[in-house]
């Protein structure tokens, strides 16, 4: 082979780089996340709802806006109040504690809360866009955001 | 017993005990979804503006402050971006067809209150890809900001500029939210819902229980026995561009 001494070295070196996050987190255990549960029972069993929480709460918000069904009768016969606001979060009152937690360990970003507020806000934040424009000062009259006027 | 009348026996018996839940077909349970106890209902949802009341208290803008507080309307000062479900809007914006050279001191420059129109035929249903904006069988013209895509065929649709786009995210421009109605976010299309979430907990829209001169009368189109209806058969009442066809539910009592 042609400059073996440089090629064999180079795909040794090629092997380590790709397979890196494989041996440097080799045995190592990452501690699963721990949602803080609020007292009392959910809609549906514990498993239930850690297993299949998107599909009922898409198909919750479909049979809510679109089809007028705001009560939903769980499996033990109890009814309960179809919202996120308003129903889910009134137990599950730390949004922080208990959804993020285990979407920021799957690296999920549900867009929920682009909308729906969840309970421990007091104030809405500035936008993120006027933060980066004050940093490279550009006016605001430029893009149109609230200091416009005032 | 003859095989004959063993048949006839095994029939029967199998269809009553397929009928009775829980019987032989034990899967079946209480129907999982249903509509809220308590809500008001109606045929078709409309509502009639008492013009007269509304010019004697020209200050007075207690239902649109109502309506974008509960709803989390934010306040945008470029007229370029603002998001508004209902508003006031001069006589000759409001019915570009309608004023002449002679009573134009009656109505010039007079005010109107304007919000969407819930139509009968609603041209911004018929134009949405995505049917997140859609009729209800009570006549209100919804909004499913879950499935907006920010399209705004709907908004070059409407007549009567009932509908507002998201072009920033909203939520710095409320001061005051209320935590029980969503905000909506940037990209989606956005307009006056006749306050379904109220009307399922059997309330009346909040403009309408805002208004403290009773200018405002919501009720069933359909009913003959509703105030509205009994208004609307006894005064002069004119609608927004009727002439379009689209059917407009907000009426305008002038006489």
């Amino acid at each position: 082979m042609y400059n073996s001494d440089k090629v064999i070295p180079g795909i040794i070196i090629f092997v380590l780089f790709v397979t890196f996050p494989i041996w440097w987190n080799h045995a190592k255990t990452v501690a699963a996340p721990q949602p803080e549960l609020p007292k009392g029972r959910c809609v549906e069993s514990k498993a239930y709802m850690r297993s299949h929480h998107m599909q009922l709460l898409n198909r919750w918000r479909n049979e809510a806006i679109r089809e007028g069904m705001r009560i939903y009768t769980s499996s033990d016969g109890k009814r309960f109040w179809i919202s996120l606001q308003n129903g889910c979060m009134k137990c599950h009152h730390d949004k922080s504690k208990f959804c993020d937690r285990c979407h920021r360990f799957a690296a999920v970003e549900p867009y929920c809360w682009n909308c729906h507020i969840p309970p421990e806000t007091k104030k809405f934040e500035e936008p993120r866009a006027s933060r980066l424009l004050r940093l490279f000062h550009v006016p605001p009259k430029l893009v149109g955001t609230k200091n416009t006027e005032e | 017993m003859d095989r004959r009348k063993f048949l006839k026996l095994a029939a029967i018996s199998a269809t009553l005990a397929g009928g009775v839940p829980g019987f032989f077909n034990r899967e079946v349970k209480a129907k999982a979804y249903t509509p809220p106890p308590g809500a008001l209902t109606a045929r078709r949802w409309g509502m009639a503006i008492d013009i007269k009341k509304c010019w004697e208290h020209p200050e007075c803008n207690d239902c649109i402050k109502a309506c974008h507080y509960i709803h989390n309307v934010p306040h945008i000062p470029d007229r370029k971006r603002e998001v508004k479900w209902i508003w006031k809007d001069e006589f000759e914006h409001v019915f570009p067809d309608k004023p002449n050279e002679f009573n134009n001191i009656l109505l010039a420059h007079k005010p109107f209150l304007l919000l969407c129109n819930h139509c009968e035929h609603p041209p911004c249903v018929r134009v949405c890809p995505t049917q997140a904006t859609f009729k209800r069988e009570d006549g209100i013209v919804m909004m499913d900001y879950h499935r907006c895509i920010g399209c705004r065929f709907c908004m070059a649709a409407c007549p009567f500029g009932a509908r507002s786009f998201n072009w920033v995210d909203p939520r710095p421009y409320i001061e005051h939210f209320n935590p029980e109605f969503p905000t909506r976010m940037k990209g989606v299309v956005e307009k006056c819902l006749f306050c379904y979430e109220r009307l399922e907990k059997g309330q009346i829209p909040a403009c309408v229980e805002a208004c403290k001169h009773k200018a405002l009368i919501f009720g069933d189109l359909e009913d003959e026995n509703s105030e509205i209806s009994r208004l609307l058969r006894s005064r002069f009442s004119i609608r927004r561009k009727a002439e379009l066809g689209t059917g407009p539910s907000v009426f305008y009592l002038i006489g």
